[in-house]
C-alpha cells in the first residue's frame, strides 16, 4: 500500500477543478479505517453539484488502486461547505490556474438575509495582473460555484471562485 | 445492479439497470436516514418534504425550458445553474419524503411516476412565463419567500430538514440576488422594459397570497416545532417585495391576503392545467417505456 487511507483520499483531485486535491478543496470530513475497510466522509459543495457523483466514484477507484479493500463514501451534508474551506495551497493553485480564489465567506448577521441589488461589490485581484479593480461580467460561470469578472488593465476575462 | 458511476451505469448492457427511470446509479443521498424526532407525525413530515421538495422540482424544470430561449448566454448559463441548485435540493428532500413515509418509494418514484393531483407545490411554481420579465418576476417573488422559509427551517427539530435547509439558504440568497437585480435593471430601464416589467409585476402580486396560506400539515408540523407556518413569513416577505419595487421604480403592489382562503391551493394538490403540461415533458420518458434500458 501506498500512503494511509487518507492521504490516498486526500491526493484525489476534483473533476471539476482538477488543479485541486479533494483535501485541498476541504470536502473530506473524515476517513476512517477498520477490519471492514474504508468509510470515507464528504460534505457536497452544492445541493446539486454533478461532480459528487463521479468524487465519489473517483474516492472508490482510489482506495481500490492504492489496494485497500472495501471501501464507502458517505455525504454529509451538515455543516454546509463554505469556500472558507479550501486551503492556503489550494487558493495558490486556483490563482495559478486563472482562477482567482474566494475571498472570506459572508458572515451571517441576525436577521433577515439582506438582499444586494447592486453587482458584487467584493474586491477581486486579477490573477494575470494583480490589478485590484476588476468587474462582474457575469454572476455566473460555467459551474454554479464561479462567477465571470474582466480587468480593466490587462483586459482579459477571467473566473472567480465566489464565496458561499 | 448499481454501478460506482454515472458512465458505466449508462453503458452497461447485459443486466437490468434502468436509465429511464432510475439511473442504475448508486447515490449515497439514499443515506438520508429514517428516525424521526419525537412527536412528529411520519405522514406530515413525508407530505411536507414533497411540499419543499416538489416546489423546488417544478421550478427547477420551469427554468430548465428557458435554456435556449434567454435573452444572453450569460442567463441561460444562471438559469441553468439555479436549476440545478433547485434540483439538487429537491433530490434531498424527496429522498427524505420517501424514508419518512415508509413505502420504500425513492426520489425517481416520487418525481416521475405522480400524477398532477400528487404534487403538493405551490401553484407559483408551475406556471409559464409569458416573457423574461415575467420569469424575473416569479424568480424573485419564490426565491424571496423559499429563503425567508429556509432561514427559518434552520431551527427545525428535524435534523435533515434542518441540514437541507442550511445548504439551500446559501444557494437561494444568491437565487434571490440574482433575479431582483434583473427586476430593477428592467423596471429601471428603458421605457419598453419598465412597462414590460410593470405588466409582469401586477400580473404577479395577485397569484401571491397563496405563498403565505397554511395547510393543515404545515400547521400541525409547525406546532411540533419541525416546519415553518408560511403564514409567518408575509412581513418579510412584503418587505423586500416592496423594498426591490421601489428601486426598480414600479408602483409597490400589494401582497394579497385574506381573500386566500378561497383559492384552490397547490398545497393540497389543487393545480392548474400548466403542471400537467410539465409533467408530460418531465415524466414522458419514465411512463412511455417503463423500465426501459438503452
Amino acid at each position: 500500500m501506498t500512503g494511509t487511507a487518507a492521504e490516498v483520499v486526500g491526493a484525489v483531485t476534483d473533476p471539476e477543478l482538477p488543479m485541486l486535491t479533494l483535501a485541498e478543496l476541504g470536502v473530506i470530513r473524515e476517513v476512517r479505517q477498520d477490519e471492514d475497510g474504508v468509510l470515507v466522509t464528504i460534505t457536497p459543495t452544492y445541493s446539486g453539484c454533478p461532480a459528487m457523483e463521479s468524487i465519489r466514484a473517483d474516492i472508490r477507484s482510489a482506495l481500490r488502486q492504492a489496494g485497500f479493500g472495501r471501501a464507502e463514501v458517505r455525504t454529509v451534508i451538515a455543516p454546509p461547505w463554505t469556500t472558507d474551506w479550501i486551503s492556503a495551497s489550494g487558493r495558490r493553485k486556483l490563482a495559478e490556474a486563472g482562477i482567482a480564489p474566494p475571498g472570506a465567506a459572508p458572515v451571517r448577521a441576525t436577521g433577515p438575509i439582506p438582499i444586494n441589488l447592486s453587482p458584487r461589490p467584493t474586491a477581486v485581484s486579477c490573477p494575470r495582473c494583480g490589478h485590484t479593480d476588476t468587474e462582474t461580467l457575469a454572476a455566473f460561470g460555467a459551474t454554479a460555484c464561479r462567477e465571470l469578472r474582466r480587468c480593466p488593465a490587462c483586459r482579459e476575462p477571467f473566473e472567480h471562485m465566489r464565496e458561499i | 445492479m448499481a454501478f460506482d458511476d454515472a458512465y458505466h451505469a449508462l453503458t452497461d448492457h447485459d443486466d437490468d439497470a434502468r436509465w429511464a427511470y432510475g439511473t442504475g446509479f448508486v447515490d449515497k443521498l439514499a443515506g438520508v436516514p429514517g428516525d424521526l424526532p419525537d412527536g412528529v407525525d411520519r405522514a406530515d413530515l413525508a407530505e411536507y418534504c414533497l411540499m419543499l421538495g416538489d416546489d423546488a422540482l417544478i421550478l427547477s424544470h420551469r427554468l430548465q425550458q428557458w435554456v435556449t430561449r434567454a435573452p444572453e448566454l450569460e442567463d441561460e448559463l444562471a438559469l441553468a445553474n439555479i436549476g440545478l441548485d433547485l434540483l439538487g435540493q429537491a433530490r434531498l428532500l424527496l429522498t427524505r419524503a420517501g424514508v419518512a413515509e415508509g413505502w420504500g418509494r425513492d426520489e425517481d418514484d416520487l418525481a416521475m411516476r405522480r400524477d398532477p393531483s400528487g404534487f403538493r407545490n405551490v401553484r407559483l411554481a408551475e406556471r409559464a412565463d409569458a416573457d423574461f420579465a415575467h420569469l424575473v418576476a416569479r424568480l424573485f417573488a419564490l426565491s424571496t419567500w423559499r429563503l425567508a422559509l429556509l432561514d427559518r427551517l434552520t431551527a427545525s427539530r428535524d435534523p435533515m430538514l434542518a441540514a437541507i435547509a442550511a445548504k439551500g439558504v446559501k444557494e437561494v440568497t444568491y437565487h434571490r440576488d440574482y433575479a431582483a437585480q434583473w427586476v430593477v435593471r428592467l423596471g429601471d430601464g428603458t421605457p419598453l422594459s419598465h412597462d414590460r416589467m410593470r405588466a409582469a409585476v401586477e400580473t404577479l402580486a395577485p397569484q401571491l397570497a397563496e405563498l403565505f396560506l397554511s395547510h393543515p400539515t404545515e400547521a400541525r408540523l409547525a406546532e411540533a416545532g419541525a416546519a415553518v407556518d408560511p403564514a409567518t413569513l408575509e412581513a418579510e416577505f412584503t418587505q423586500v417585495w416592496t423594498h426591490v419595487l421601489q428601486t426598480a421604480t414600479l408602483t409597490a403592489q400589494p401582497v394579497p391576503s385574506g381573500a386566500a382562503d378561497a383559492q384552490p391551493s397547490g398545497r393540497a394538490g389543487e393545480h392548474t392545467p400548466a403542471l400537467a403540461e410539465i409533467l408530460d415533458e418531465m415524466q414522458g420518458v419514465a411512463r412511455s417505456v417503463p423500465g426501459g434500458a438503452w
